[in-house]
């Protein structure tokens, strides 16, 4: 079922339309209730009426995360305290943590991004949906809970942790849905099987799950383990939470909810807007949000975006799963390199990824790329010419996925350094 | 017939190869053949251990990428030609071996460690030809 059919059916001029009259409004009222946006548009000489359309988009200023803690707590909200109806919060690793301010009307259209993301997924009003996000100042639990309601479905608010329960409730109550991060579902799986629960004695069928990255492998792997379809859900807390975006039931990349957000995708480094169905980092400006508009907001997370009609019958643009942080990109001979694609490759060939350490040296004028893997039990054999065999499918396969050529060198286990159980990925020993 | 043989990846770093005999050593394991494949970039140990389960776990509590691999040891004459016969005997039967390393303990007698690529096929191959076969309680008692 299609939730709310005229926007998520529209068509592409019709979308632009709802998006160019929105942008206006909220470039207006930004200008006007932020000092901190005002100055960083003055300082490009830009005034509210100079937006006319999406167009304009990528005249305004860049909002960035660091805005928002320069302004903690509450610095870059466009209401007064009596519109906030609700806060969250999530903790950076670093220093505060980054406040969002909610109206009722923004809780409102929280819930109906949530509601949709629902419809996508297959789930309906008589589903059983068990929220294992965490409840309290991270918007996932409350984010879906209020999502779930709307929709209609019986939500049991049972949060995050506390595995046993969890199990017993789906077995008692007859789950259907499952919400909660994917890392958690794999988790769940594995305890149905140490307690000899067999998949096919629950009613589970969807999972819904987000709030950190997960790989097709892991989707397999859930899938697997818990008899059920996995969708995949994003959101980040300064945009919304969960629901900006969510999978249909033809997983072909995630309906961002465009009468609300406007999505770009942008070169991390020329800042400049990429043509559509590029890999960059996505971007994305709030167009109805009251409490805490944001304009070009820098997600750091790398996608790119498909506008054609999916196979769903929504119009709604879809970006696939990220593909890492822009953060952690190099640039390697004129090559964009993401750890995580290195990561991918390498899980391709083996169960669990091994450690690995990415070394750029400069030699010369030319950028050379070293990857050292550990050679652990999934990947020992006693034999010289599987090992080398080994060592030529990672290249090859690098090469064609990166393409630029790796020296790949395998080493022995616990070679790589790990600082706090956490293993470094990167060194670049370019002195640029 | 079946020998538990332990292979373990070192990286051609100096001290490495000291660091496998020195905690097998200590842990009162004997060694009976050993030998090390190498490539310019990393190498194999292979060797045959008086316990290989407890050496396996001793290697993989120190980190090291270990696991136990099936072999076949020949009993062989020592005398020219031997060696050729056996293996002749093996490929006509169609039996590839993927290595093998030998050893001499007096002028009499030569082991030879065997990989096959069909286990089972080569034990019932070199029995069916009267070929002398080495227990595995013998050769780890060595
Ligand atoms: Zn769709």
């Amino acid at each position: 079922m299609i939730w709310n059919e005229k926007i998520e059916c529209a068509s592409r001029d019709e979308m632009r339309d709802i998006q160019s009259e929105r942008l206006k409004e909220t470039v207006t009222r930004i200008y006007h209730n932020v000092p901190s946006y005002r100055q960083k548009m003055q300082a490009v000489g830009l005034v509210p009426d100079d937006i006319k359309s999406v167009d304009d988009l990528s005249k305004l200023p860049f909002t960035l995360k660091t805005d928002l803690r320069d302004n903690y707590p509450f610095g870059l909200f466009t209401v007064p305290m009596s519109e906030i109806v609700r806060i969250h919060a999530s903790s950076g690793t670093t220093g505060k943590p980054t406040v969002v301010g909610y109206t009722r009307k923004d809780l409102n259209n929280w819930a109906e991004m949530i509601t949709r993301g629902l419809c996508m997924a297959g789930v309906h009003r008589d589903d059983i949906v068990q929220v294992a996000y965490g409840y309290g100042l991270f918007t996932g639990g409350l984010g879906m809970h209020y999502g779930c309601e709307n929709l209609g479905a019986s939500v049991i608010p049972i949060s995050g942790g506390n595995t046993d329960k969890q199990l017993q409730l789906m077995q008692d109550f007859g789950t259907t849905v499952l919400a909660c991060t994917p890392s958690y579902s794999l988790h769940l799986g594995e305890e149905l099987a140490a307690k000899g629960i067999k998949k096919e004695d629950l009613k589970l069928r969807i999972g819904i799950f987000g709030a950190e990255p997960w790989t097709e492998n892991m989707r397999k792997e859930i899938e697997a383990s818990l008899g059920i379809k996995a969708i995949d859900i994003y959101g980040l807390s300064e945009i919304m939470g969960p629901g900006v975006s969510c999978e249909c039931e033809h997983q072909a990349g995630m309906h961002i909810m465009e009468d609300h957000f406007i999505p770009e995708i942008i070169d991390p480094i020329t800042l400049q807007p990429l043509p559509a169905g590029e890999v960059g980092e996505l971007v994305f400006t709030t167009i109805t949000k009251e409490g805490i508009p944001l304009i070009r907001y820098r997600t750091r997370d790398l996608t790119r975006l498909n506008y054609e009609k999916c196979a769903c019958g929504r119009t709604l643009v879809r970006m696939e799963k990220c593909k890492g942080r822009s953060d952690d990109m190099l640039i390697i001979r004129g090559v964009n390199v993401f750890p995580s694609q290195i990561e991918s490759v390498l899980l391709e060939m083996s169960e669990t990824a091994p450690h690995y350490l990415l070394i750029v040296e400069r030699e010369g004028n030319l950028d050379t790329l070293k990857l050292m893997v550990e050679v652990q039990e999934q990947f020992f054999s006693d034999e010289i010419r599987q090992l080398e065999a080994l060592r030529k499918k990672i290249k090859n396969k690098l090469q064609s996925t990166l393409g630029i050529s790796v020296d790949v060198k395998l080493v022995e286990p616990k070679t790589i350094e790990r600082t706090a159980g956490k293993a470094k990925r990167v060194i670049d020993n370019r002195n640029l | 017939m079946i020998i538990k043989q332990l292979s373990v990846f070192l990286e051609n770093k100096t001290g490495r190869l000291n660091e496998v005999t020195q905690l097998l050593g200590n842990a009162g394991i004997n060694m009976s053949a050993m030998s090390l494949a190498d490539t310019s970039e990393f190498g194999i140990l292979r060797m045959i251990a008086s316990e290989p389960e407890k050496a396996l776990s001793i290697l993989k509590e120190s980190e090291f990428s270990v696991r136990l691999t099936d072999v076949v040891c020949l009993n062989s004459p020592n005398e020219p030609g031997a060696l050729a016969r056996a293996l002749n005997i093996l490929s006509g039967e169609g039996v590839f071996i993927e290595y093998l390393y030998a050893y001499s303990m007096d002028n009499k007698t030569a082991n030879i460690v065997l990989k096959p690529d069909n286990i089972q096929k080569c034990i019932e191959v070199l029995q069916a030809h009267k070929l002398e076969l080495v227990s595995a309680s013998d050769m780890y008692k060595i």
